[in-house]
């Protein structure tokens, strides 16, 4: 009796193999000229989604809440590397969102931002501190569900009406492009490019197997557990609080490494990245790939990406918005797994069909016929 | 009336004076007095809404009195001054009188939610599950009768079985004080004799408050012990079984025999 079920039980060596498909295979065919740079771009593109609806998964998948404002991380780490990027362009010009306020030094906040190393520490720095105090708030007055989203969602849409002013010095809506180079590596380079594409994969494989991990020890037991009956957690002497704001600041982080990854690879990042429709769009991928599994919301952002690219070019362009929403809403009705609870639901519907056929073969001579089973 | 004095020789685990808790303006608990010895097995009835399981909350610190006062092991903490898991890691477990078990963990795996231990992030992460508490999990499923459902998930138990579960969560716990509302609702005969069984078993080790409304299961775990009724969120009177049902006033109660202007 000892069975898992099939939505938890790993897959290992489908892992391995996508993860080699992913850091080797796709590179060596870029580089042989099977893949083209645009391809490789977009996947670029995906992976960083993908990594993004892991975070969230983590947050509403396993631990039960559900943020709507996870965009606003991801922007954040956007913003800490496009601060760096902006600071390596050289030259003595100022970028115009300065020159034009007046400034003909940079303000002292970008000056440490020319470290690399220091920029990659703002990217855990600032979300994960915006997360520890938002989350302190939240879950020490014990905001649950629906208030929770609403407040995340708040709380993004605050942020970038912040970023869209011009006197935040963050570049106002153009936010900051014209990047040039990333550790010296010019950024226009097929050869750089190839290089962030495959430390978006690692990355999503690190954040994969971190995850991974994270669920599967006690400390996910109690994260589902929380999920499910969050009073009764309580009654076994669990500080929930510090559980939920563990997660949130954990999943913030990852979502900041994913922005700042984007960045260099669609060269612009500007605040409309925090757009309402940004969050809920990762929350649709999330729901579509099967929440609580990991995989599943990284399969959710890569399929519904790629649908994306093709289908808003064109014809279908005016109706993207509706196949996204259908699809969500089928989803939602026929779905509950997702795309990863697929196989198990097709088998489940199989094995209906079987019975039943095997039912009618025999018609009722007795009930108890052994027959069943030949 | 109460019948327990405060020069009371030994020290009380659980102390309550003076509660009162009111709902918008229904007193749910009343001037509460409620005196607990260590090791004692207390059964405690009433009809529907006297106050028994908004006296778990308060003692669990679901909810907080508007006066009163709750202490702890003679004095030494006040429970109105803690939170639910500060209360709980005192060593006071709950049993709800809905089964509240995590389903869609495997019985096991609710069990070892609630073992002793720390209760820390970095103790989840990074803490093994020794032996010891292997072989305390198996003790346990053997207790609860619930050894060859050990890996199924909770959710699929009968309700009894959830019942059993969720005092098997409170033995692995190792509470000292152990609060049981209505383990026999929705039990089969057979299955509440054997509840009472095992409450019975872990009398003494553990200290026991038991709700219940059956006056059979409450004669069969009592045996003699001190059973308190509540009435109107008070404690109408304290005494063994034979005693409380046979005074007058419970039968009032209860029965609504005679009313109060007559």
């Amino acid at each position: 009796m000892n069975k898992q079920p099939i939505t938890s039980r790993v897959h290992l060596p489908i892992l391995i193999a996508t993860a080699i498909i992913l850091l080797v295979v796709v590179p060596v065919l870029h580089r042989c000229g099977i893949i083209s740079d645009f391809t490789l771009g977009n996947w670029g593109k995906y992976l960083c989604y993908g990594i993004l609806a892991i975070s969230i998964d983590l947050l509403w998948g396993y631990t039960g809440l559900l943020c709507l404002g996870q965009a606003l991380f991801f922007t954040l780490g956007g913003y800490m590397m496009g601060m760096y990027l902006m600071r390596s362009i050289g030259g003595k010009a100022m970028p115009t969102f300065l020159s034009m306020r007046g400034f003909t030094e940079w303000p002292s906040f970008f000056l440490p931002f020319s470290s690399f190393p220091f920029a990659m520490l703002m990217m855990v720095v600032v979300p994960g501190l915006l997360a520890l105090g938002f989350g302190f708030l939240a879950f020490r007055s014990r905001i649950k569900g629906v208030y929770f989203s609403i407040l995340t969602q708040a709380l993004t849409y605050g942020a970038a009406l912040l970023f869209f002013r011009n006197e935040m010095l963050m570049g106002g809506n153009n936010g900051f492009t014209d990047f040039r180079t990333l550790l010296g590596f010019d950024l226009r380079d097929i050869g750089t490019k190839r290089s962030l594409y495959i430390a978006t994969a690692l990355l999503l494989i690190g954040v994969v197997a971190l995850c991974k991990w994270l669920t599967g020890s006690r400390f996910g037991l109690i994260q589902r557990a929380i999920r499910d009956s969050e009073n009764r957690v309580l009654f076994s002497g669990y500080a929930t609080a510090n559980y939920k704001l563990f997660v949130f600041v954990i999943s913030a982080v990852i979502a900041s490494f994913a922005g700042a990854l984007f960045v260099p690879q669609v060269g612009i990042i500007n605040p409309s990245e925090m757009d309402t429709s940004k969050s809920l769009e990762a929350v649709v991928w999330v729901a579509l790939g099967g929440r609580g599994t990991i995989i599943g919301p990284v399969l959710g952002a890569i399929s519904v990406n790629a649908l994306k690219s093709w289908a808003s070019s064109g014809a279908t362009a005016d109706f993207w918005p509706m196949i996204l929403g259908g699809s969500f809403v089928l989803v939602v009705l026929f779905m509950p797994k997702g795309i990863v609870g697929l196989p198990a639901q097709i088998q489940g519907v199989l094995a209906r069909l079987k019975k039943k056929k095997e039912e009618e073969e025999i018609p009722a001579i007795s009930e108890k016929s052994p027959a069943t089973d030949p | 009336m109460i019948q327990e004095s405060p020069m009371h020789q030994k020290p009380f685990l659980l102390a309550a004076e003076g509660l009162t808790r009111s709902f918008d303006g229904f007193k749910a608990i009343n001037d509460l007095n409620f005196y607990l010895d260590e090791g004692e097995l207390r059964t405690v009835i009433g009809p529907n809404g006297a106050g028994k399981t908004t006296f778990l909350d308060l003692i669990t610190g679901r909810t907080k009195p508007d006066v009163g006062s709750l202490k702890w092991d003679d004095g030494k903490h006040d429970l109105l001054k803690m939170n639910e898991y500060e209360i709980y890691r005192l060593g006071i477990g709950r049993k709800f009188q809905t089964p509240t078990v995590y389903n869609d963990h495997t019985v096991t795996e609710n069990l070892v939610l609630s073992l002793a231990g720390s209760r820390g992030i970095w103790h989840s992460l990074f803490g093994k599950i020794t032996s010891q508490q292997k072989d305390r999990i198996a003790e346990i499923l053997k207790i609860i009768k619930l050894s060859d459902s050990a890996y199924r998930k909770a959710g699929i138990l009968a309700h009894g079985q959830k019942q059993w579960l969720e005092i098997g969560m409170l033995l692995a716990q190792e509470a000292r004080l152990l609060l049981v509302d209505e383990p026999a609702a929705g039990m089969t005969d057979e299955e509440t004799y054997r509840t009472g069984e095992l409450l019975l078993s872990l009398a003494g080790k553990h200290t026991i408050i038991v709700i219940e409304h059956d006056m059979t299961f409450v004669r069969q775990i009592s045996q003699g012990r001190k059973v308190t009724v509540l009435h109107q969120g008070h404690v109408l009177c304290e005494g063994p079984v034979d005693q409380v049902q046979s005074d007058e006033r419970v039968i009032e109660v209860y029965l609504g025999r005679k009313s109060k202007a007559a």
